[in-house]
Parts: C-alpha cells; structure tokens; sequence
C-alpha cells in the first residue's frame, strides 16, 4: 500500500517521475482498492441471513478474465464499478450508465450484459470476461486485430462493448453475415456512427479464423 | 477520489432469499417498504436518479422454483422470473406459443433482454418521462399531469382510459400474454391467487398510483398459457421511434384460430394505447365467422379505434393502430 501523504498527489511540471494519465488514474484507483476491498480470507460466501443486523458489504467470489478474486463489496457497487474502480479494469467504459447505451458491455458467463446495471453483489460464483480479457499470451485476438485493420475503432469509446458483444456472437456462430452482425450488435450505440467499419471487422474476423474468436 | 460522483446508486439494504418461503415472508414482513428486485433494468434508473427511494430491496433472482418452462396438463406454466432471452429462445413456447417469443424478441436490448425477466416486463412502472423525471404528478402522489396539460409533449401517450394520468402501458409481452389468454399466479404468505392476463393490469381510474393489482407483501410467481390457444394463429408488430431500446409507439398482439380460411375465434390486445393493454373484443366478435383477409381485414379494423380521445401531439397513434389491426387480421 503506498504512503497515504501521496495519495492524490499529482506530479508538477518539474516532478523526477514522469506519469502518464493513465498510470495516475490506476495509482490513485489502487489507493482506494485497497483500502475497501477488505478482507482476503472471507467464510461463507453468498446470501446474508435474513436475521443478520444490516452489514456493510457482501462477501462474493467471482471470475475476472480467468483470476478468481474473493471480495467484500458494497451492495449498491454495480459490476462496472467493481471492474473499474476496485479492480482497476478501465477497459470497461461507462457511457450512459442506463442501460440505454452499451459501451459498459461485459459478458457474464458467456452472455453479454451492461455491467452498469448489474449489481456487484450478483457475481457471486460467474464468471466475468472484460475487454482486457480478449488479448490470449500478448497477442490481440482475432476480432482486436480486425477492428484495427478495419478502423472498427473511431473515437473508440464504444470498442470495449463491441467487441465483448462481438466475442459473443463469434463463439455461438464463428462466421455470421453482416445481418448477423448488425443483429447481434443492436445494443451498442456508436456515437461516432462508425457502424459500417464495426460490421465487416465482425464479419471478417469471422472469416479470418473460421471459428473461435 | 475515483470520478464516480454522480450517478452511483444509493446505499441499498439488499434481501436475497434462496427459497420460496423466505422471499414470501420477507415481502409479507416489509411490505411497502420491501421493493421487489429481479433484473433490475427498472429498477436502478429510479435509484441513481434519486426519483424513488425503496427502504429494502428483495432480490428474487436466486428462487429457482420461479424459473424455467414447464409443461403442466392444461398448457405450460412459465416461471415468472425466468428472462426474456430464455423466453424467445424456449422450444416449446416456440413451437406453441410464438407469439410470447415474438414479443419477447422485441423488448429492449439483447443485453437488456440477458438479465429482464418476464415478470419485470409485466410489472415495470409507467415510462411517462414527466413521472419518471420525479415531478409530484397524479401518480406520484401529487395533484396534476404534466403530460396533459397544452404545452405538453405527450406523442408517446394515452388514446384510451385517460384518467387524469395519461401514461401508457409499456410492456411488449402483455399485449401478446392478452391475446394468449394467459392466467397470472401471484403469491404471498397467505396463498396462491390467479388473475387473468387482461385483468392484472389497471388503469388510472381504477388506482392511479399504480399500474397492476400487486399489493404489498405480493409476488409474480407464474405465467399459464392454455393449451387452448397453442399453435394458432399470432401476429406481433410493434412500432418504435427505434428498433432498439425504445418502448412501442403502438403494437399489436393476435392469436386467431382459423379452419378452412374462415376466423372461428380469435384474442386481439394492444400496447401503449392505454394505461393497460387494451383488448379489443369488439373486433374479436365481429371476426367470428368471416374470413382471413384483406376485405375482412378493411372491414373490421376501423372497430379498434373507435372512442379513442387523442391529446394534443399524438394523434397519429389512431390511424397507426388501425393499420397494425388491419395488418394482424389479415397476416
């Protein structure tokens, strides 16, 4: 754990240590991981007794992306805040936080969900894949490399959702036609309306592998 | 601090029964104060907007026993927490029952339809975005509409039952569940007690501040489709402003039992129209004996309009569900 006198401390124009947004906003993201995600020895995960006094937290073991991590969390963290805030998965983007826009697409046990409306206290024993998931021993994965050889990617802040939608669809139908493609992919919006690039990176990703995503 | 300053949810006092019993008397014991959780997707825009404040929240989605398809002597009994996704992609409400599948398929988001159960599309509350935006309305609590008054934008509104509110039903599958002539079981710590699909919704003159006769302490346990109108004829279409996401402008749900071309019998119902799916049994009548086509079709359709009280903006709902009438008599 660092120093709690560094906590927030942001590196001036003439600092020795030269950091990028990024590595500060996981800095700081660990400061405050470590300070609620409490106890790494829980007993009896899951429901709370229905006579028990009001807890502070829920013990849950879940799957990240293959890591088993067992946490105390808040009842009203929903999963995108346990990815990004707790666990410092900042793939995951939060874009409306309604449901209504799908840049927080997560798959959850295989099945894509919005992981802003999703409670944390729900992923007790799932398993959860996120975007930082996709790449397999440093390489990125066959749909990754089709976004960036088709521009899937424009401003970019849809991507994680596309592609964890998209990894969806290629592990129930390795090789779907566009309308496959523009069906599957109906719940995430691309503000950028870069919706043409997107479907021919799925399809060609498809294509490319004949099969697994 | 972590950018998470706004919209994050409030502190929630979270129930999870495992078992039937518990959940039941968990309802019973909160009552009021007991919000009912299954998917959440109605639930968690009320919370980070700040617009409802429920003291407990019973989380249903670990109950087993109310999920899952099965075949009962009379039909097939649908449990009513399982989720929309597992709903249209079931063999036998398909081959049976397609008209569920049909309507299931076109709520929301695939992602929104992963976590949605049925019961959540049944029950969710009134979209009118005036009562959705907190203000004190009629079904609120307060003392007026704000969707009815001159200046108000009110396309997505009432043609039918306005009772001070003017809110519409917004559920995609309780027109088509009408029309199957589904029964609803709701439980509590008292029993057991079945409504009819139709008569599980009110409109505003009945309660204002509510849109089905749940009472505290009550839970949506199942849905019986009858073994009656298995495999008729059915016809969905809901409009849209977009394919995805939004709630129906108008749709339409039939299921028609047709022999040799003539209409014997048939169950017509429409969503957001009203404040609860409108069955039109005046169509249904005057369908019985005539044939399934376009002249019957021009006929009759006009029928399904008839009293409709247009408000200021959403005038164009009228001859919209007469056409999807004429569309769904016709196939």
């Amino acid at each position: 754990m660092s120093d709690p006198s560094e906590k927030g401390k942001i590196p001036g124009p003439d600092s020795a240590v030269e950091l990028s947004r990024r590595d500060f906003l996981r800095n700081t993201g660990a400061t405050v991981a470590a300070t609620t995600v409490a106890p790494a020895v829980l007993g009896a995960a899951g429901a709370r007794a229905q006579d028990a006094p009001p807890a502070t937290g829920t013990d849950i073991q879940l799957t990240v992306n293959g890591v088993s991590h067992r946490l105390t969390v808040q009842d009203h963290w929903t999963l995108v805040e346990l990815l990004r805030d707790h666990l410092q998965l900042t793939g995951t983007k939060i874009g409306c936080n309604r449901s209504e826009c799908g840049a927080c697409t997560v798959l959850v046990d295989g099945q894509p969900m919005y992981s802003c409306s999703q409670l944390a206290v729900w992923m007790d024993g799932r398993q959860v894949t996120t975007v930082e998931g996709l790449v397999q021993d440093g390489q990125l994965s066959p749909l990754q490399q089709a976004f960036v050889d088709h521009n899937g990617a424009q401003c970019g802040f849809c991507t994680p959702g596309q592609l964890m939608t998209a990894t969806a669809l290629l592990n129930s139908n390795p090789s779907p036609d566009a309308a496959a493609v523009k069906s599957a992919l109906v719940g995430n919006i691309c503000r950028c309306s870069n919706y043409n690039a997107i479907v021919e990176a799925v399809v060609d990703a498809g294509r490319r592998n004949g099969g697994a995503a | 601090m972590v950018a998470t300053t706004h919209d994050v949810m409030p502190d929630i006092e979270l129930y999870q029964p495992t078992d039937e019993a518990n959940a039941l008397s968990l309802a019973s014991t909160l009552g009021e104060d007991g919000w009912l959780l299954a998917g959440g997707q109605d639930t968690y825009g009320w919370l980070k907007d700040r617009n409802k404040s429920p003291a407990a929240m019973i989380e249903l989605t670990k109950i087993d026993a109310w999920k899952g398809v099965r075949e009962t002597a009379n039909g097939i009994e649908i449990g009513a927490l399982t989720t929309l996704t597992e709903i249209i992609n079931d063999p036998l409400i398909k081959s049976r029952y397609g008209l569920l599948s049909m309507a299931a398929s076109r709520v929301a988001s695939p992602q929104i339809r992963n976590v949605g159960t049925l019961a959540g599309n049944l029950a969710q509350d009134a979209r009118c975005w005036y009562y959705r935006r907190g203000l004190d309305c009629y079904r609120a609590g307060g003392n007026l509409c704000y969707a009815d008054a001159p200046e108000s934008l009110n396309r997505e509104h009432a043609l039918f039952g306005q009772s001070r509110c003017v809110a519409v039903s917004p559920s995609d599958t309780a027109p088509a569940l009408v029309a199957l002539d589904a029964t609803l079981v709701i439980s509590s710590e008292r029993g057991q007690r079945r409504v009819a699909a139709e008569d599980f919704f009110v409109g505003p003159a009945v309660d204002i501040e509510h849109m089905t006769i749940l009472r505290p302490g009550e839970i949506l346990t199942s849905v019986l489709l009858p073994n009656s109108w298995a495999n008729a004829e059915f016809y969905f279409e809901k409009v849209a402003d977009r394919n995805v996401w939004d709630f129906a402008l108008v749709s339409v749900a039939a299921a028609m039992k047709v022999s040799d071309g003539t209409i014997q019998d048939a169950r017509l119902a429409c969503g957001a129209v009203e404040a609860k799916p409108r069955r039109l049994t005046a169509v249904e009548s005057a369908l019985r004996g005539k044939p399934r086509n376009e002249a019957t079709a021009n006929q009759v359709a006009s029928i399904a309009t008839q009293g409709a009280r247009p408000l200021n903006y959403n005038h164009f709902k009228v001859p919209l569900m007469e056409n999807l009438v004429k569309r769904a008599i016709r196939g």
